[in-house]
């Protein structure tokens, strides 16, 4: 077990209804829930592993794989989708060579798709790490993800 | 802490507020939606060109005054000048406007977009008789784009907190009856009157009792509450303790989604300014009165927004809905009487208990009064987030404030509700948007998501789409909600595939009843609106699909080709260079042909030929004559 997990676990409260907020911060500092983590909460907190496991993946927020370096979220919100938000989704798909889900294998990106960031005026919308870009084009996939690129 | 009299606060918030309008004031609109839009290169800028010349003024991030479609926008106002808002500013036209305003005293009303004050300035017209405000009425958004969100002074000096002031010298009943006369109805969706909701967890048995703040704002096509939070926190804060004196609560909670970090940074500071103040806390300004409020970052899940769900995921379990009753007035988080309201009710209490019920009430129909926020997006010109009186019809919403179609394409539908709602067609238009009307034409009211789709997006397409996202969100308790979402979904893929059959129609409709009547809670019972209402008005879309295999409006992926126009065709290559499966042939001064084997319609080649060419189209069922492979072009064409 990593020393920034169990320094993670040592200065949680461990209060009745915190198993949100300690994967939460987990992901936050580790990028992912691992195996690990998920065990020793449960240790911790004396449940199930598969308590913790259930809670976890019902919620989208949390990854049980490590994260590429850059975080690529495409929304597919309606306002998104009514403006062409698939398309975007399938050239970023193109652009990286990855399905939804998945991290590149140089481990820089990974893409998400989410239902909806809030920007639905300026749709169709892409975030990359904290960085929203509005009013999307195909054609400005390319030239987006090459400021990210190593 | 300081230990200050409200009046003392008081005062204090006005001198305050008095120093800052002596002076010049720079406000950008900083939301979300402003920074994605470059609202905070335009502020680097800003502060770059004020340094440069010396020019004494401050720069405050406000919140969206909901123009999005023209963001970002900055407004300026010299001391005793009203403000002046400029619109759809890039880094260079700031730098401009700074120093044809504020060093040459030149106000640019060729750039400018409107004023605000009581004064005007000579040939720029009034912000609020522009098209798209006049039939506006701001009362959630009172203060958004017009007060600096994370200085609490500046709502107290606007009339913050005086609700609440007057709610600790009424009796909790008579703030409930207030709450009550105001005809306010819950803004999260379902309208249940918010006094009589209050009144029943008042009366519930128990000392410790709950509040919550509903801002896990789900709805893929809203963003209202966002910018409420992240506009004007205060608001809603002080919503929410005006709720807690009058219910009896002690500990409230604000589950805010997690994909909003700028609206969560905000209530954060907010949450600080009040403690400090001793507006939160133990002997809330002096008073018996103690409360507190904690953070709740929601994970994920769209079926938090219903309440007994929201309820298990605070207490740190998987988000599922329990049956009711007992309903959380009686027993909810940690089985103790819990009240839910969503942002915007939160909102409207504060303003409520400052102006009083008759005044909110003066607003609205009969049956829902006051006014409700909608995020106008899709396909209108004028997209952004509006605030109308209740009973607004839809027409004025899109067409007067929402400038009509973009594109002058033709207006198809108006998606209200989200997932949970259902689409309305142009000939229902003069509907009043109220709970009762829209629940008549089979949609709902919802929290305030408001699609508009034109001739170019495909109905069926959309009920797929939404059923993809109650299929996913749907917590898989009840067998109809989980099973029959997955079951409409692939109804509806297949017929977007041009695989639909005879009968899938029916399948469907009997599907969406037996989901609607049979499911648990509020996700199932409204998931199949959107079905319902797509084959109520637009029967001949499903049809064409299923029929003719056409998809009418050329949207649905597996039922359209692309193909080159050889009358327009320059034979430029770029085209050819941009396809990503190499499925165009041609060369130099070539007409292009499309491999309609390879292709696999991303439309990328429609994207990338240019607008003077305009070379590539689509079709939703038989091609054109085109050449079989590359021909020279005839010259002529294109001198």
């Amino acid at each position: 077990m990593s020393d920034k997990l169990t320094d993670i676990l040592d200065t949680h409260n461990w209060e009745k209804g915190t198993l949100i907020l300690i994967l939460q911060k987990i992901q936050k500092e580790l990028g992912y829930i691992s195996e690990d983590a998920i065990s020793e909460i449960a240790r911790r907190a004396r449940i199930s592993k598969n308590e913790v496991f259930g809670v976890a993946s019902f919620y989208s927020q949390f990854h049980f794989n490590p994260q590429g370096k850059h975080n690529v979220k495409v929304c597919l919100g309606t306002s998104c989708h009514v403006q062409g938000g698939p398309h975007i989704l399938e050239a970023v798909e193109r652009e990286l060579g990855i399905k939804t889900g998945q991290t590149t294998e140089d481990g820089n990106f990974n893409l998400e798709s989410v239902a909806c960031f809030g920007c639905c005026a300026l749709s169709p919308v892409m975030v990359v790490d904290n960085t929203v870009y509005s009013r999307m084009t195909t054609k400005k996939v390319k030239d987006i993800l090459k400021l990210y690129q190593e | 802490m300081l230990k200050l009299s409200f009046e003392e606060i008081q005062n204090k918030a006005q001198t305050e507020w008095k120093d800052f309008c002596a002076k010049t004031r720079i406000l950008v609109g900083a939301a979300t939606c402003g920074r994605s839009a470059g609202a905070l290169n335009v502020l680097n800028t800003i502060n770059e060109e004020l340094t440069k010349h010396t020019i004494d003024a401050v720069v405050t991030q406000v919140g969206c005054i909901g123009l999005c479609y023209i963001e970002p926008i900055i407004s300026i106002a010299k001391p005793n000048e009203p403000y002046i808002f400029y619109a759809s500013l890039t880094p260079e036209l700031a730098q401009q406007i700074i120093e044809d305003y504020l060093l040459k005293g030149n106000p640019r009303p060729d750039l400018a977009l409107g004023t605000v004050g009581n004064k005007g300035v000579k040939d720029i017209p009034q912000l609020f008789d522009l098209a798209m405000l006049k039939p506006q009425v701001r009362i959630v958004l009172r203060n958004c784009g017009f007060i600096d969100p994370i200085n609490i002074n500046h709502y107290i000096v606007n009339g913050g907190y005086s609700g609440l002031i007057k709610a600790l010298d009424m009796k909790p009943e008579d703030v409930i009856e207030e709450v009550r006369k105001s005809g306010l109805r819950g803004r999260g969706g379902a309208g249940f009157p918010t006094g009589v909701k209050w009144g029943f967890c008042r009366k519930a048995p128990g000392k410790e009792k709950y509040l919550v703040c509903n801002a896990d704002e789900g709805d893929p096509g809203a963003f209202m509450d966002r910018s409420v939070l992240e506009g004007d926190p205060h608001a809603v804060l002080e919503g929410i303790l005006i709720g807690a004196h009058a219910i009896g609560a002690t500990k409230g909670y604000i589950y805010c989604r997690a994909e909003y970090p700028l609206a969560l940074e905000r209530l954060y500071i907010a949450l600080g300014q009040m403690r400090e103040y001793g507006i939160l806390g133990d002997n809330i300004l002096g008073t018996d009165f103690s409360f507190d409020i904690e953070i709740k970052e929601g994970a994920g899940a769209f079926v938090c927004g219903e309440e007994t769900a929201l309820i298990a995921s605070i207490e740190g379990r998987r988000g599922i809905p329990r049956s009711r009753p007992p309903f959380p007035a009686n027993s909810g988080i940690w089985d103790k009487p819990t009240n839910i309201n969503n942002v915007e009710t939160w909102a409207d209490v504060s303003v409520i208990l400052q102006r009083g019920a008759d005044w909110f009430a003066g607003y609205g129909t009969e049956n829902s009064k006051g006014t409700k926020t909608f995020s106008l997006a899709g396909k209108v010109k004028h997209t952004g987030l509006i605030e109308v009186p209740l009973g607004t019809t839809l027409h004025q919403v899109i067409y007067d404030i929402g400038g009509g179609i973009a594109g002058d394409k033709r207006l198809k539908a108006v998606q209200t509700g989200g997932p949970s709602g259902g689409f309305i067609p142009p000939e229902l238009l003069e509907t009043p948007v109220d709970y009762e009307s829209l629940t008549r034409l089979g949609s709902i009211m919802g929290s305030g998501g408001m699609v508009v789709a034109d001739e170019d997006n495909c109905i069926v397409d959309m009920a797929r789409f939404f059923l993809t996202f109650t299929q996913s969100e749907s917590c898989g308790k009840c067998a109809p909600c989980r099973v029959g979402t997955r079951q409409m979904l692939d109804i509806l893929e297949r017929i977007c595939r041009g695989e639909g059959e005879e009968g899938d129609i029916e399948k469907l409709q009997h599907l969406a009843e037996t989901v609607r009547d049979s499911s648990l809670c509020a996700l199932g019972g409204t998931a199949p609106n959107p079905v319902l209402t797509s084959i109520r008005y637009f029967l001949n879309e499903y049809e064409a699909h299923i029929k003719e295999k056409s998809c009418p409006a050329i949207a649905c992926k597996e039922l359209v080709s692309y193909y080159i126009k050889p009358d327009n065709c320059a034979g430029c290559m770029i085209c050819l260079r941009n396809c990503p499966v190499d499925a165009i042939k041609g060369d130099k001064q070539m007409i292009h042909v499309i491999d309609q084997e390879k292709c696999i319609k991303c439309g990328t080649c429609l994207d990338f030929c240019p607008s003077r060419f305009s070379a590539v189209a689509k079709v939703s069922g038989v091609l054109p004559d085109l050449p079989e492979k590359p021909i020279p072009i005839k010259k002529q064409d294109h001198i």
